[in-house]
């Protein structure tokens, strides 16, 4: 059969059971669109690449499968890199398609070139550019595995539009095999299992610190098995948010800068740290060289160059996570274990002495009460996506998550305008489930346009915006760290309800604490796109807080 | 210290990038680098040679196994592999006295006159990264101007060669 490269395309994607695309067409990747139109493939046209490649991410986060997204060549490829390099940062499976021009004016600074190939080398965990229409097929179910296996991540496909044109006999792809890559998957090394479980029986103080690999392995209900026969209570990373019910008695909740008070004096003291599918990242360890001192380590990932980048592990333990927790399982039946009653008993007195709270209002609306408020109202249900900054934070330490992937937040890039779009995503792939956006007023802004997306596509998406007129964040640690000198924080506030109604969504607005709950039922009731625009007091702050490269010692709040 | 990574690639364009861009994406500075094909026309061989301590060579080298298109990657220790290195210097000649001590230099160290003019002279030599330092010191005296170096390969002796070591023979 004789296709085109746009044909041989949009079959690859099918082949690879691919749902819905976000993206936006353009000049050079229009042969692939006029193949998409009929292709029964959906399509979700974003108002911006960022969007669509987040929007892309929130899918890929929420279900598991490969996000994929689509732009044409130029400043639609260059549009997408930031999502590149959040999907890499937050190992996150994404296949970009961008158009490019075609072949004979490659470097000729053609109109609308860029050489998105050279540009995404660093933001990819792998990339092609395709020049041979025979390859395309086999490229394609390449980029897809590498997306998916290992540690997974973005992966870029620039397609000449000349390629997309030019017709071929279509030949299946071959199962992937890459000899280079494959080598690694190794099998799991048992005895460092029976290591662990020897420093386990041997612990007083253990510690169990688990990051968004045990997320993307779907390792939670192992995770659950082995925190509730061994005794060892949980942290977890902000990509970890999800993996053990954060309701649980063993929770310790969230560690690291903006973590519990007991979940980081729980590392500071324990004498054996379990890390599993977590990399201790510097919002996580603080000063690396105080971090977890009396503790043996530990290091479960799929990762080898994971293990000690940062800390040293004493027992380092290399495979999926899932897989390693299996044979932790299936080797416990021997162990002596313990019940850690002493530790337990500290864990509790400094749960009860310090425990993660706020203080409220009478009538204004503080916005950790407004994400209990969602909590309780979505009964803890909602996927929640949420943007970067002080939002992000109330949300991951008030939002008690039971299950994963219903929590998706841009953790490692921290990228701000990632939170609305990622919910796009989250809703297209779930269009039943109740996702909410946990958005700041600043980071809302940087992807507001996604509005006239979400009620094109008629989701019914609700935007609870933590509205302080700031770049809430940055004015806390100008406030903390900068003398108060708040330099090109404050950002007012426009009428968000005008901007909703504009856009064809609903607007509400929220000033009092009565209106809080009220709000969000309504907000729940409405078939339709929902922006609540929370009006909170302007320099509230999030605390607990390690200061960057700090200590325990230096804990504020 | 100076490590000498012998790395095999797949032989594609944009292979070199991705390894390069690794270096530049970690803060790792490369000292030296050289690629060519193998017996295998499908695959390249790079030699890198790269300062750090051990915790960062060891980090390089992860880092370099994750590429998808890094086949093996050996850190080469230096009495287990022949390194060499070519160079091409031109270094001035205003009297015979200094062209004949430039020639005798140039014996000592098996380099060989590539060409001569009335008032320079062309030498060329491999060796060892040790002894191109060497012979570029005492050349410097006469007066460098014009010098290249290829940066080093490097193969492991197969008298020192690990079991492990053949699956990169594939």
């Amino acid at each position: 059969m004789k296709l085109t490269g746009a044909q041989i395309l949009i079959e690859s994607l099918k082949a690879e059971g691919v749902e819905a695309i976000f993206g936006i067409p353009g000049g050079a990747i229009m042969p692939v669109y006029d193949v998409l139109f009929d292709s029964g493939i959906a399509h979700i046209l974003t108002r911006h690449e960022q969007g669509a490649i987040h929007a892309a991410e929130g899918y890929a986060r929420t279900t598991g499968k490969v996000g994929v997204c689509m732009a044409t060549s130029g400043p639609g490829a260059t549009n997408l890199v930031t999502g590149l390099v959040d999907a890499l940062m937050d190992s996150t499976p994404i296949v970009a398609i961008t158009g490019q021009v075609p072949t004979h004016l490659i470097g000729t600074d053609g109109f609308q070139e860029a050489d998105i190939y050279g540009i995404s080398i660093p933001a990819t965990k792998y990339n092609y550019l395709v020049r041979d229409v025979n390859k395309l097929a086999q490229i394609v179910a390449e980029a897809f595995y590498i997306a998916r296996t290992g540690r997974p991540g973005p992966v870029l496909i620039d397609l000449p539009k000349d390629i997309q044109l030019a017709v071929t006999e279509y030949v299946k792809p071959k199962p992937v095999s890459l000899p280079c890559y494959d080598q690694y998957f190794q099998e799991i090394n048992e005895t460092q299992v029976d290591k662990a479980i020897q420093a386990i029986e041997e612990a007083e103080r253990p510690v169990i610190y688990v990051g968004g690999g045990v997320i993307i392995s779907g390792a939670h209900q192992e995770l659950y098995e082995f925190a509730k026969r061994t005794h060892i209570p949980v942290t977890t990373t902000l990509m970890g948010l999800g993996s053990f019910p954060g309701t649980d008695e063993l929770s310790l909740g969230m560690l690291g800068m903006h973590g519990t008070k007991y979940a980081n004096y729980a590392m500071g003291e324990a004498d054996l740290i379990i890390a599993l599918g977590a990399r201790f990242d510097d919002r996580v360890t603080g000063k690396v060289s105080e971090f977890a001192r009396n503790a043996k380590i530990v290091h479960v990932d799929i990762d080898a160059a994971e293990i000690n980048k940062i800390v040293y592990a004493h027992i380092p333990i290399r495979g999926d996570v899932k897989k390693v927790l299996q044979v932790f399982l299936k080797k416990l039946d021997k162990a002596k274990l313990k019940t850690y009653d002493k530790w337990h008993k500290q864990i509790q007195e400094w749960k009860t002495q310090y425990p993660l709270t706020y203080e409220n209002s009478e009538d204004e609306v503080i916005p950790q009460y407004v994400v209990e408020q969602i909590y309780e109202a979505t009964k803890g249900e909602a996927i929640i996506t949420v943007g970067v900054g002080q939002h992000q934070m109330w949300a991951a330490q008030y939002y008690r998550f039971q299950a994963p992937r219903s929590w998706v937040s841009s953790s490692g890039l921290g990228t701000m305008g990632f939170g609305f779009p990622a919910a796009i995503g989250a809703q297209v792939a779930y269009p039943h489930r109740t996702v909410f956006t946990i958005d700041g007023d600043g980071s809302f802004q940087m992807t507001i346009q996604e509005l006239a997306t979400a009620v094109q596509y008629h989701l019914p998406i609700k935007i609870a915006i933590l509205n302080n007129g700031y770049l809430g964040m940055v004015r806390q640690w100008q406030q903390l760290f900068f003398k108060g000198r708040y330099s090109h924080t404050f950002l007012g506030s426009p009428d968000f309800v005008k901007i909703a109604e504009g856009y064809g969504a609903v607007g509400m607005l929220i000033t009092k604490k009565a209106e809080v709950r009220p709000a969000i039922e309504k907000a729940l009731e409405t078939d339709n796109t929902v922006v609540m625009d929370f009006r909170i007091p302007q320099e509230d702050n999030v605390f607990p807080m390690i200061p960057a490269g700090g200590t325990l010692k230096q804990m504020i709040g | 210290m100076l490590h000498t990574l012998s790395l095999l690639v797949r032989n594609h364009p944009g292979v070199l990038s991705h390894v390069a861009g690794l270096f530049t994406r970690r803060g790792y500075n490369i000292e030296s680098i050289s690629v060519g094909v193998t017996e295998n026309p499908e695959l390249s061989r790079m030699t890198i040679a790269v300062g750090g301590d051990e915790r960062v060579v060891q980090q390089i080298i992860k880092q370099c196994q994750k590429l998808v298109d890094v086949l093996s990657i050996k850190d080469l220790k230096y009495d287990e592999s022949i390194t060499r290195e070519l160079a091409v210097f031109v270094v001035k000649t205003p009297t015979n006295q200094s062209r004949a001590e430039i020639i005798q230099i140039a014996g000592v160290f098996n380099a060989r006159v590539a060409d001569m003019s009335e008032t320079s002279i062309m030498i060329e030599v491999t060796g060892n990264q040790r002894q191109i330092d060497s012979i570029t010191r005492l050349l410097a005296q006469y007066g460098i101007e014009e010098m290249a170096r290829t940066g080093i390969v490097a193969l492991t002796f197969p008298s020192k060669r690990k079991p492990e070591d053949s699956s990169e023979r594939e």
